[in-house]
């Protein structure tokens, strides 16, 4: 079964959210990109843009695949993971380290508690197996 | 599409076993992935792979009106074809389309087969069985066939180490009979990779055999199975057409890319007229390959445009794992057909850009005679 940090919050779409303060840094997790397969491309807004909770901020494609990420919560987007647009493999390599995706500094915190801890994530894609 | 159930190749159980991931393709339940696409592109060019293509149709012709129905049929000039060699061939409709692109082997100054794609089997059975009668018998021989390839810089040694005949003279296009690993085998220096290798047709029962033996004796190479994944990124980099994708019953041999292999000066064929009208007239699009200049991965359907009109539309596309870039195949007008001529691909909604490069892509590695 695929690794599922326990200190992250979790979207029924594959992403996760880990709160730094008022900020949440955001991937996809391994879950999502062992379905992938290699990824060979990351689509990603700018610094500044503004990301809504559960609508698409970007693009990941495998060799076989297009599929749209999910923000886990509204707000601004402070950081980009600029690395991954030479080295979108990172993503596969290690998704919830060096393959991160943005930061955003958190519009409303409430939104978080929506969100799947690691124990309702792991059910969700044992089930989904 | 119809709900007949998925056919299963002699070697499904081992791809099962060894933990393939299996996708429904042209009909088909065949390995998609292994370990992953790029590491498995990555071992047929710096090593060696093998590859499990028994989902392919082969129709053998014998009888001494053999050659002129495979003439008739085929765009190709068979006459060319002393026993013992291969060559690419198109089966095309009256109006100049194509039915199916092959492989043409000749067994006998009148027997032949016909290796066919996957999901073609039964349209082109029907098509030749139809078109080419005459004083011959035909033999679907797909179900009983197997066909493994190994492809890669290291297949000629494996391969010489398990065929008890010597291989490394064989010449690209060329095949003999042979023994591999106990396993008899029609044993053929063809591959859809850019690389050197084999295509090995064996009886089907013993395709689990090979597999093994090969898999076994490989070891020390490197050797890995290979999933439709990387076949398809492999044929990509080389931009070898892949039928349903690049071209099909809508687009003619000409406008593929493909003119090379119709020969017209041989005699009638099925489509020479239409294709002959087209020669002189003038394609109205070319089959390109291009790169992209602002990374993003084109793909099937994708629109082309230039100006911000479209002109046409990519046929295959992916990231290509050897060449590091973002590349792809379509159809253009010949006014943007030229090397370095600038087009776009519309990118969900954006236009992407994109330049026409110099294909392949890769460059071939096969041994030419």
């Amino acid at each position: 079964m695929s690794n599922v940090p326990a200190d992250l919050q979790y979207t029924r779409e594959h992403e996760w959210a880990k709160v730094e303060g008022d900020r949440a840094r955001i991937g996809i997790t391994a879950f999502a990109q062992e379905q992938l397969g290699d990824v060979v491309f990351v689509e990603l807004p700018k610094v500044g843009a503004r990301v809504t909770a559960l609508k698409t901020f970007g693009v990941v494609e495998s060799v076989k695949a297009v599929s749209d990420l999910f923000a886990p919560v509204s707000g601004e987007v402070v950081e980009v993971n600029a690395e991954l647009a030479t080295k979108p493999e990172t993503v596969n390599a290690d998704p919830y380290g060096q393959g991160w995706m943005i930061v955003v500094k958190v519009a409303d915190a409430k939104e978080l508690s929506g969100l799947l801890s690691a124990s309702d994530y792991e059910a969700l894609i044992t089930a989904a197996h | 599409m119809t709900n007949t159930p998925l056919k299963r190749t002699p070697l499904y159980d081992a791809h099962v076993k060894a933990g393939a991931r299996m996708v429904p393709f042209g009909g088909w339940e065949m390995p998609v992935q292994y370990a992953g696409i790029v590491q498995e592109h990555r071992a047929v060019r710096g090593a060696v792979g093998l590859f499990d293509i028994s989902h392919m149709g082969e129709f053998e012709i014998e009888g001494p009106d053999a050659l002129a129905i495979v003439q008739r049929l085929c765009t190709n000039d068979a006459s060319a074809l002393a026993v013992g060699q291969v060559q690419y061939s198109l089966l095309c409709y009256p109006e100049g389309g194509i039915v199916d692109d092959l492989t043409l082997y000749r067994l006998a100054d009148d027997r032949f087969m016909l290796t066919v794609n996957a999901a073609n089997i039964d349209k082109d059975w029907q098509w030749v069985t139809a078109h080419g009668e005459g004083a011959a018998r035909w033999n679907n021989v797909s179900e009983e066939t197997a066909l493994v390839a190994a492809q890669g810089p290291k297949a000629e040694a494996l391969m010489e180490r398990l065929v008890g005949a010597d291989v490394t003279r064989l010449p690209y296009y060329r095949f003999v009979r042979g023994t591999v690993a106990t396993v008899p085998a029609l044993i053929s220096r063809t591959g859809y990779t850019g690389e050197d290798g084999f295509e090995l047709y064996v009886p089907a029962p013993r395709a689990e055999d090979l597999w093994h033996a090969l898999l076994e004796a490989g070891r020390p190479d490197g050797i890995q199975p290979i999933g439709l994944g990387a076949r398809d990124t492999l044929r990509l980099e080389m931009k070898f057409a892949l039928y349903g994708n690049d071209i099909d019953e809508t687009t003619n041999p000409l406008e593929a890319g493909l003119g090379w292999v119709v020969k017209p000066a041989k005699g009638d064929f099925i489509g020479r007229d239409a294709i002959e009208t087209l020669r002189t007239r003038g394609v109205s699009r070319r089959l390109v390959g291009f790169e992209m200049v602002e990374p993003s991965v084109p793909r099937h359907g994708y629109r082309l445009l230039a100006d911000g009109a479209p002109v046409g539309v990519v046929t295959s596309g992916s990231f290509g794992p050897a060449v590091l870039r973002y590349i792809g195949m379509g159809y253009v007008p010949p006014a943007l057909s030229a090397i370095g001529s600038a087009l776009d691909v519309e990118v969900r909604g954006r236009a992407q850009r994109a330049r026409v490069v110099r294909t392949p892509f890769y460059a071939s590695k096969v041994k030419k005679p």
